[in-house]
């Protein structure tokens, strides 16, 4: 699928962020950020399990990689915009601070959520798979064959 | 979005949701008798014991036939946000549901010899219920129950089927009662 044709992306994005982000951080920059919107639960926070798909190569048949924990939970803000977050583990505040950033990010404050939990989110996500990406980095093994000079 | 199509469901699922079970359970097991359910505030047209029905059987596994004027968008929101039930053809349905006129029940599934169970329960929606009209017999009955239902012939051929055949819920507002394929009608 074209991703930059999705008109859902973006929401796609900010959802799979806050799914992947550490509860202890979006709990710190929720307070930091100092908001109490008054809102309705429409689903109250609960805890199950997601089946994980995956593609060999991302073009195979499709296979089961194996169940993971997901907490969910749906909220409605007073003026009827709703916001549902799906984040990994079974922390419920973190699934109602998810559902709140979704609902807030629907609306005009959209901009300051952006840059005071948002950003600071990115950033810790990419300096985790930087690392990531540097362990694995160190243990890669370059094949080459050197001329044995036969003829 | 306007915030009425989502919400309305089971304020506390588990609980709320034995309730309304047990209360299906005893109008499934003793047809005629009528029970009231509750707990969910559906978007109209459908109505209380209807949508109770649905939350508390249906679920990502279970095709949902809606018929006629049931079938609308802010029913199909509320009914996926709550269960997750896939929307289906007639002949796919595990559940059909709509007013007696608008359902064709000869498309529905009526289950095979082998698997009787892989057959419909059919959700009718009727103005009202009262122990009056049709005389039912059969298992769970002790003698004769009374129910007002909607067409004889049509659910005397239903009966002939078994074991084989279609279930029935009739609901009114918060009232259900139910006629599974065993109960002989006249």
């Amino acid at each position: 699928m074209d991703g930059s044709s999705d008109p859902n992306a973006p929401r796609k994005a900010w959802l799979s962020l806050l799914a992947r982000s550490a509860p202890a951080d979006v709990a710190r920059l929720w307070e930091a950020a100092g908001l109490a919107p008054a809102h309705d639960v429409l689903r109250a926070p609960e805890i199950g399990a997601v089946m994980v798909r995956g593609r060999a190569g991302a073009v195979g048949a499709p296979f089961n990689l194996g169940e993971m924990t997901v907490t969910r939970t749906t909220v409605a803000l007073t003026g009827g915009i709703v916001g549902h977050g799906y984040v990994q583990g079974r922390d419920k505040a973190h699934a109602t601070h998810a559902a709140l950033i979704d609902a807030l990010m629907q609306t005009d404050a959209a901009a300051g959520i952006e840059s005071a939990i948002l950003a600071p989110l990115r950033d810790a996500a990419n300096t985790r798979r930087d690392a990531r990406a540097k362990r694995a980095a160190a243990t890669k093994v370059d094949f080459f064959t050197v001329a044995r000079g036969e003829d | 979005m306007p915030q009425t199509t989502l919400a309305g469901g089971f304020a506390d699922p588990p609980q709320d949701a034995a309730q309304a079970f047990r209360g299906i359970m005893q109008a499934m097991a003793r047809p005629g008798r009528i029970e009231t359910v509750g707990g969910v505030r559906p978007p109209a047209p459908l109505s209380v014991a209807a949508a109770t029905l649905l939350l508390t059987l249906c679920d990502p596994d279970t095709g949902l036939y809606l018929a006629g004027a049931c079938d609308t968008p802010a029913v199909r929101d509320w009914i996926t946000f709550h269960t997750g039930a896939p929307f289906v053809a007639p002949a796919d349905a595990t559940f059909a549901l709509g007013a007696w006129h608008d359902i064709d029940l000869s498309v529905l599934p009526i289950g095979t010899p082998e698997y009787p169970d892989r057959s419909a329960t059919v959700i009718v929606e009727v103005p009202n219920l009262t122990h009056g009209g049709a005389k039912l017999r059969g298992p769970g009955i002790k003698d004769i129950a009374m129910l007002n239902l909607p067409d004889l012939p049509a659910l005397q051929q239903n009966a002939a089927l078994f074991p084989l055949g279609l279930d029935f819920f009739f609901t009114s507002g918060a009232d259900l009662a139910a006629l599974p394929r065993s109960t002989k009608v006249t």
